[in-house]
């Protein structure tokens, strides 16, 4: 064979075609094992009316995103104009999750306080945060203690999920929605799953 | 964190892998602040020894997902930490630890475990190496064996080589190679 000089060449395109490919790959999303099964039922209470307990069934028949938030989480803040355009633009409801409010902060040391407490500075601290930044949520609830926020394989704020009018995840979000992700993935996968429901 | 074992013989050096080591805890901020565990506060540890030694154990082969190169016991992100007591929760409460990896890959998927299943999706994970194993081997085979009869073809000399061979090395190279001048083709 005369190319036989040019195995060794094909050989390391082929090693840096799969290196370079890599590279585009992001090892902070994980893919999720949730999609397309039910999300975790959970009960928690909501933000505005902490008397009052939020569960998964109040929006069925719906296509909603279930967005993972806190005040303190920094991409939290570039991704909420983002959220309140969507919300004025009515394209599509969003639960907030205000995920582990007070002990996620790092700035307060949350261990040994009583629950009640916790509970009344997160409500405190989420509402204010609101105020300044504006409400996009339908409603938002408190996962205090971050258990529901680990019955849906959160693992960094913030994240969105995508529920179907049946309560089933299709799509995960990782990280901060951005004008270009709501326009090129999000939002065509909302019109794929109204489509389809 | 593994730094602290440099702390008293280079001090210097601790700096920097100290700083190093705090590169990627400012890099995760933005996603989960570390929790501040206060001067008086120690981590949460079960009583019964024996349970924390199986908390312990499973939690080396659970993979903390923010600190991805960590386990979760080898990890202080907040996560790790919630999901430790996760495991030593149900550990607790009489369940086994497959329920608790089972529970736990339910939610984060495969990528939780250090030592992921063998199933259609980690084929090319498990039977890569044997695959490449295997390739190399037959191929260096396959190469010895040809190289093999290339040696072979070469030592086979036939009759009038042999005779012209001789008469080179006895020294009648001239006149033999002016007999046959087609042999140098």
């Amino acid at each position: 064979m005369k190319a036989k000089f040019l195995v060794p060449l094909i050989l390391f395109f082929a090693l840096a075609g799969f290196l370079a490919f890599g590279l585009t790959l992001n090892p902070r999303e994980v893919p999720s094992p949730l999609i397309d099964k039910p999300a975790p039922a959970f009960s928690l209470a909501r933000l505005d009316d902490p008397a009052r307990p939020f569960a998964l069934e109040e929006m069925k028949g719906q296509v909603w995103l279930l967005n993972v938030w806190a005040s303190w989480c920094v991409a939290c803040r570039q991704e909420h104009p983002v959220l309140v355009r969507m919300a004025q633009q009515k394209l599509v409801p969003v639960v907030g999750l205000n995920y582990k409010e007070v002990r996620g902060d790092g700035a307060i040391n949350a261990r040994g306080m009583a629950l009640e407490a916790e509970t009344a500075l997160a409500i405190e601290r989420a509402q204010r945060w609101l105020d300044d930044h504006g409400d996009p949520y339908v409603l938002s609830v408190l996962d205090i203690d971050g258990r529901v926020g680990i019955d849906f394989g959160v693992y960094g704020v913030p994240e969105t999920f995508l529920i179907d009018g049946e309560g089933r995840i299709r799509y995960k979000h990782i990280g901060p929605i951005t004008p270009e992700s709501l326009q090129q993935v999000i939002m065509p996968k909302i019109e794929e799953v109204r489509r389809a429901g | 964190m593994r730094a602290e074992m440099f702390v008293k013989p280079l001090r210097r050096l601790a700096v920097a892998v100290l700083l190093a080591a705090a590169l990627p805890a400012a890099a995760q901020q933005a996603a989960m602040p570390p929790q501040s565990a206060g001067p008086g506060a120690a981590p949460t540890v079960a009583a019964d020894p024996q349970l924390e030694a199986d908390v312990m154990e499973l939690s080396h082969k659970l993979r903390c997902l923010v600190c991805q190169n960590q386990s979760i016991a080898e990890s202080n992100a907040p996560l790790a930490v919630d999901l430790r007591d996760q495991v030593r929760e149900q550990l607790a409460a009489g369940h086994s630890k497959s329920d608790v990896v089972d529970y736990l890959v339910a939610r984060y998927g495969d990528f939780v475990l250090y030592d992921p299943p063998f199933k259609a999706t980690t084929l090319l994970l498990w039977g890569g190496p044997v695959l490449l194993l295997v390739g190399g081997a037959g191929w260096l085979a396959w190469r010895l064996r040809r190289r093999q009869g290339e040696l072979a073809a070469v030592h086979g000399l036939s009759e009038a080589e042999r005779r012209r061979a001789r008469e080179l090395l006895a020294g009648d190279a001239k006149q033999s190679s002016s007999e046959s001048p087609e042999s140098r083709s």
